[in-house]
């Protein structure tokens, strides 16, 4: 029979030690591996924190799992604020009767994720939870970075005449999640865009000191993310809806479900509000970025309708683009 | 992508728009019955591009907006009793009913599941023997051949704690009292795509003769409601109402055979209650007395309790093309999506849900 998490797996005795220990290997770092009760580490000038839990049905999906989503996840979150991500925590809550071996799966996509993204996970935590009280694993992760002297991005930053700058297609994550989840098979399978968007940050930010905005639009989607935009910038936003690429099977999946790609959760992608003069520079750094490639100004921010996204819609009308009230439900007919 | 991007094309869209531009000169009230058509013509902002001489009207074709108050506290009183599992579409569970909903049902104990189909509530079903599971079965032609299905199956799996409420309605009778009541002057109905992939054209043949009313069916992309505005002005500017398809790739004039075969096997005419219209005869499906160990409505005892309406409210003229969501007074102040108080408000399809989010009308 394949080896199972027990409950005893998350007793502190023997089998925790055991099952702990045999993280170790795939995350070592000499802070970790002191194994205290808490990190300890040295860092210098403004610090960014945060923290996420990742719960995702199912935990391994077309283009990542639970693990790399939880590393990039709070990694993004860091990025957005300007931050260089450093260090990171890791918390396990196991559902009893997880197999061992998708523990490992778990484990090593985690570790390529840090590795890619350059951070070290210094602390953690594994409990066992009964069967039934968990769905097969959540993760939480929370994160340390610094934010370089002069950098000062916030949603509420968003000057009229900024550019809206997109880093690439829409909905692919959501869509890859929700297409496993369901059963629904499409011609052309949908890998999720989960990345971590730091270096890609980096680069920007190296390109340009007027960088207004930065933002993941992960759970609403864009439209969310640009309505924070709005909303606390007290400014106006125009997109236009000829300039958002969505890749045409996340597109077909999309009415095929009555759902609006606007707002579906991407994992890899990020939008930023960046002063008109530096747009096309940034755009440029962002271009030559392993996760930029796809970047394109979508639109701008103006000083009528604040705290409202319109849309310029391909036939030339315009419609507001509104935030979503609660989860997104496929058509009835 | 095919079938898409070819649909949403600018220049198309442009040359349909320059035809209807040129062609339509008399005044024309034109319907879309479909929830559908309402938000696709939002989302493309469609109505901002047509000619001041048309003016579009929204109608009843939303499953979720059309179900009856009454309705919806049987299925709460249903969620109540022991040992039962509601599985319904998603949007219902937030559909006000006379005192609560679905969803509140559900903090308060009931084992109320979200689920995408018929499909997925028989599963329930199979996996959970000591328990009836019953489908709220809303949605009209479109939705019923797969929820026939779903009995079908049960029966040839013996499955024996699987029940429908069947809440079904059809589209051609319904579009029949609402001509009837003579509220409003239409000159033509877009009429609604998916329940024509089932039914075929020939059901609305007696709007263009009896009515002289223009019909087309149409797709949900911008240059297929284009299309059939296009159709309904020709025949309204030449006086001859006939009934178009401008939606061939997916609907025949004698529709989707298999399915209404299917959809006869289990159901039959009935009448059914609509929210804002009342109880119309011949408008509903019912289970067939050969499948009633499959019917909610036969094999539970339920005390819903006094129906009555959210005071304020006009989901029902806006379902009768009488009113708009603009002439309600709750819109966008007491009812918003967030805290709705009728079913347009709550249902992605709904009028009011697509005036709220598209149009510039934040109360």
């Amino acid at each position: 029979m394949d080896d199972r998490i027990l409950l005893a797996h998350g007793s502190g005795g023997k089998l925790s030690q055991d099952l702990i220990r045999s993280f170790l290997p795939d995350l070592a770092n000499p802070i970790l591996n002191r194994l205290d009760d808490s990190a300890v580490f040295e860092a210098n000038g403004r610090l960014a924190f945060t923290t996420d839990s990742y719960t995702v049905n199912p935990i391994f999906f077309n283009g990542g799992d639970i693990g790399r989503l939880a590393v990039c996840g709070t990694v993004n979150d860091l990025a957005m604020s300007g931050a260089r991500p450093l260090y990171l925590s890791l918390a396990f809550i196991i559902e009893e009767g997880l197999l061992i071996a998708d523990l490992k799966k778990i484990l090593a996509s985690i570790k390529e994720a840090a590795n890619e993204a350059g951070v070290k996970i210094i602390t953690g935590d594994t409990k066992v939870v009964d069967q039934g009280s968990a769905d097969k694993i959540f993760v939480n992760t929370a994160g340390v970075g610094t934010v370089p002297e002069g950098v000062d991005i916030s949603a509420a930053n968003a000057r009229p005449g900024d550019k809206i700058i997109l880093s690439g297609n829409i909905g692919d994550h959501g869509i890859a999640v929700l297409s496993q989840r369901e059963g629904l098979k499409f011609n052309t399978p949908v890998p999720s865009d989960c990345a971590p968007l730091n270096g890609l940050v980096a680069d920007m930010l190296a390109a340009s000191a007027n960088i207004h905005c930065l933002r993941d639009p992960t759970r609403g989607g864009l439209a969310t993310t640009l309505n924070d935009f709005a909303g606390q910038s007290q400014a106006g936003i125009v997109i236009e809806e000829d300039k958002i690429a969505v890749d045409k099977a996340v597109l077909a999946a999309c009415e095929f479900l009555g759902f609006d790609p606007l707002y579906i959760a991407n994992e890899g992608k990020l939008a930023a509000a960046v002063a008109p003069g530096d747009a096309e520079v940034v755009l440029a750094a962002m271009k030559r970025s392993k996760y930029g490639g796809g970047a394109v100004i979508i639109g701008e921010v103006v000083a009528e309708h604040p705290g409202q996204v319109v849309m310029k819609t391909t036939l030339g009308a315009s419609r507001i683009v509104d935030i979503p009230v609660g989860e997104l439900l496929p058509r009835i007919c | 992508m095919k079938f898409v991007e070819e649909y949403r094309d600018p220049e198309l869209g442009k040359k349909l728009l320059d035809m209807i531009h040129e062609r339509s000169r008399k005044p024309a009230r034109l319907m879309e019955f479909c929830g559908g058509h309402t938000v696709a013509i939002f989302k493309h902002g469609l109505r901002q591009l047509l000619p001041d001489n048309i003016e579009m009207l929204s109608g009843p074709g939303c499953p979720v907006c059309v179900t009856a108050s009454d309705d919806l506290d049987r299925a709460i009183a249903l969620g109540h009793l022991p040992d039962v599992i509601i599985t319904s579409f998603g949007d219902m569970v937030r559909v006000p009913g006379s005192r609560s909903s679905l969803q509140e049902a559900r903090s308060e104990g009931a084992d109320v599941r979200i689920v995408y189909s018929a499909q997925d509530a028989l599963a329930i079903a199979r996996d959970n023997p000591e328990k009836s599971v019953i489908f709220i079965g809303i949605g009209f032609e479109t939705t019923a051949p797969t929820i026939a299905a779903s009995i079908l199956q049960a029966e040839q799996e013996k499955i024996s704690n699987y029940y429908v409420l069947s809440l079904h309605k059809v589209c051609p009778p319904i579009m029949k009292a609402i001509l009837d009541l003579g509220e409003v002057n239409l000159g033509g109905i877009i009429c609604p795509g998916h329940v024509s992939a089932i039914i075929g054209s020939h059901p609305y043949q007696f709007i263009a003769d009896d009515y002289k009313i223009a019909c087309a069916v149409s797709g949900f992309e911008p240059l297929d409601i284009l299309l059939a505005v296009d159709r309904l002005i020709r025949q309204i500017e030449s006086g001859q109402p006939t009934v178009e398809i401008a939606y061939r790739r997916g609907v025949k004039p004698e529709g989707n055979v298999p399915a209404i075969r299917l959809m006869e096997t289990v159901f039959e005419i009935g009448e059914a209650n609509w929210r804002g219209i009342g109880v119309v005869p011949s408008s509903g499906l019912q289970v067939k007395s050969q499948y009633e160990k499959y019917d909610a409505a036969k094999n539970f005892k339920i005390d819903p309790g006094p129906t009555h309406e959210p005071e304020g409210c006009i989901c029902g003229s806006i379902l009768r093309g009488v009113s708009t969501p603009k002439d309600c007074g709750l819109f966008g102040g007491t009812c918003t999506p967030e805290h709705p108080v009728g079913p347009c408000m709550v249902s992605s399809e709904g009028s009011c849900a697509a005036y709220y989010h598209y149009g510039d009308n934040h109360g």
